[in-house]
């Protein structure tokens, strides 16, 4: 069995996380696969929520799935596509099958995934959400009925330490770490200067919590343009882009994974946060080669 | 002010497709500032009709009339006398006038000849932009007369989402302002900024109860 994600988040670990992205359609197939290249290498495992908009089989479904294969699930909800009641029956149900762990994020717009004329929910935002899962957590509903069963989310937000402007961003970090979280999961960071930054911020308001480096890795100077002028909350800065670009052709994914591990590394050792959160989307496979580049195999 | 956008011609054209005689019905207000349902755009839209009806071989009557409110019944009225000689109306009020149309001549069709769009003022000469939603729950005593319930993409009540563009732009339009940068200037220039800190609660989206239905206190 799998450390109770909570548990490992008390201890002086450098935590890493990683991702399993849900399949388009019902073979769950890839997705096991993935879970068991995955669960025993890393802390624990994010389930994206419908991520990018794009409709997918459910969080919920493939963090059962983990739960099932002995990992440790961490279920992702957004506001996006389910108002505050659905939001509320789906977090008890996840907490009664064994998940416990859930990342609140607003979910991005409709506007950029595949069902573009789809109403968009977003009855609540991220720190509502955060506030939501306290409320649940003390044995009531929204709106004060008293819960038979209660439960006891571990719950994580997220943040975008590269935002431009910063200050913005960092109000509504604040807010979030005043609702009360154990776990930061940033969004995509490139600039380490930028994470420095970002941590120093969150340390002056809350000790405790844990941040998680988002590590977004890009294996192509192409890939980086379209990031950036696509992927919400992603900003590669044009080194990164110029180095990819000297890359010889064909070593894309292994220039890509080198910067990752690089950036990785330098992180543990100055011990710039507490962890890091490996997002290789669509490649969950090529994870281990990264976890093993940065040593944290 | 309302805020409306003209239909496709081809969409106007196969409403009427049916009709021999018809009453294009424009609003002096809103509709008129916003340079879509007037007088002018009346008769724009009536030789529009007559024109390609023509080209088709077909022929088609085309009346013109614009009241001042159409969502008014009071000032509808003044254009009976031309519904009644008409098989059907084409409206290029906001959908409120095109229902008090509709409403008030049952026996007839009452097309829509515009998209109401939301309420909103011009930003500049032509450009038009969304303001507000009619919550029924104002908020914007706390964000520096920037509604973020209409104005961010996603009416978030807390701070901005983590896909705002640099420099401040919206997620889903690098045209379009990230309405939580605009309100954490204007607090800040007023030195307000503890507002933004405030955590505030899930709104209350039953503020109004749909459909709206709003009972005037006379002073």
């Amino acid at each position: 069995m799998a450390t109770p994600f909570r548990k490992t988040l008390k201890t002086k670990k450098f935590v890493v996380t990683t991702e399993v992205g849900p399949v388009k359609g019902s073979n769950v197939s890839k997705a096991i696969e993935h879970i068991a290249l995955l669960k025993d290498k890393v802390d624990g495992l994010n389930v994206t929520d419908n991520q990018s908009s794009v409709m997918r089989y459910p969080s919920l479904g493939i963090c059962l799935l983990i739960k099932e294969h002995g990992g440790e699930p961490i279920l992702q909800v957004t506001c996006r596509d389910r108002n505050r009641l659905a939001i509320q029956a789906d977090l008890l149900f996840a907490y009664s099958r064994g998940v416990d762990n859930v990342l609140c994020l607003t979910g991005d717009s409709i506007d950029v995934g595949d069902h573009k004329e789809a109403k968009q929910v977003f009855d609540l935002d991220s720190v509502q959400l955060i506030h939501l899962v306290h409320t649940l957590n003390s044995g009531k509903d929204m709106a004060g009925n008293e819960l038979d069963g209660g439960i006891a989310f571990c719950i994580g937000a997220t943040g975008t330490p590269s935002a431009d402007p910063l200050e913005p961003q960092l109000v509504k970090v604040e807010k979030k770490l005043k609702a009360g979280v154990s776990f930061i999961q940033t969004q995509a960071v490139y600039e380490l200067d930028e994470l420095k930054r970002f941590t120093e911020f969150v340390r002056n308001i809350d000790v405790e919590v844990k941040i998680l480096a988002g590590i977004v890795p890009v294996i192509g100077a192409k890939m980086a343009t379209y990031m950036n002028d696509n992927v919400p909350g992603v900003f590669i800065p044009q080194h990164l882009i110029d180095e990819l670009a000297q890359a010889p052709k064909g070593t894309g994914v292994a220039k890509g994974i080198e910067i990752a591990a690089r950036m990785m590394r330098q992180i543990k050792e100055e011990k710039i946060c507490d962890g890091v959160h490996i997002m290789f989307i669509g490649r969950e496979e090529k994870v281990p080669e990264i976890l093993e580049a940065a040593g944290l195999l | 002010m309302i805020i409306a956008e003209r239909k496709p011609m081809e969409e106007i054209k196969q409403f009427v497709a049916p009709y021999k005689k018809v009453l294009v019905a424009g609003c002096g207000t809103c509709v008129t500032v916003c340079w879509v349902g007037g007088e002018k755009e009346v008769a724009m839209l009536a030789s529009q009709l007559r024109l390609a009806t023509s080209s088709e071989g077909k022929k088609i009557s085309v009346l013109e009339a614009t009241v001042e409110r159409q969502c008014e019944k009071e000032m509808v009225e003044e254009i009976r006398d031309k519904v009644a000689e008409v098989e059907a109306v084409l409206s290029l009020a906001c959908g409120s006038g095109v229902q008090t149309m509709a409403e008030m001549f049952e026996d007839k069709p009452v097309f829509p000849a515009v998209n109401t769009t939301f309420i909103g003022m011009p930003e500049k000469d032509g450009l038009w932009v969304e303001m507000c939603g009619a919550c029924g729950d104002c908020f914007l005593d706390r964000t520096g007369g920037v509604c973020p319930v209409v104005r961010c993409a996603k009416g978030l009540l807390n701070g901005p989402c983590g896909g705002t563009r640099k420099g401040g732009k919206c997620e889903i339009d690098p045209d379009k302002d990230c309405a939580w940068v605009l309100i954490y200037r204007r607090l800040e220039k007023q030195g307000r900024l503890d507002l933004m800190r405030e955590y505030y609660a899930p709104k209350n989206h039953r503020a109004v109860k749909r459909p709206g239905r709003v009972q005037a206190i006379k002073a």
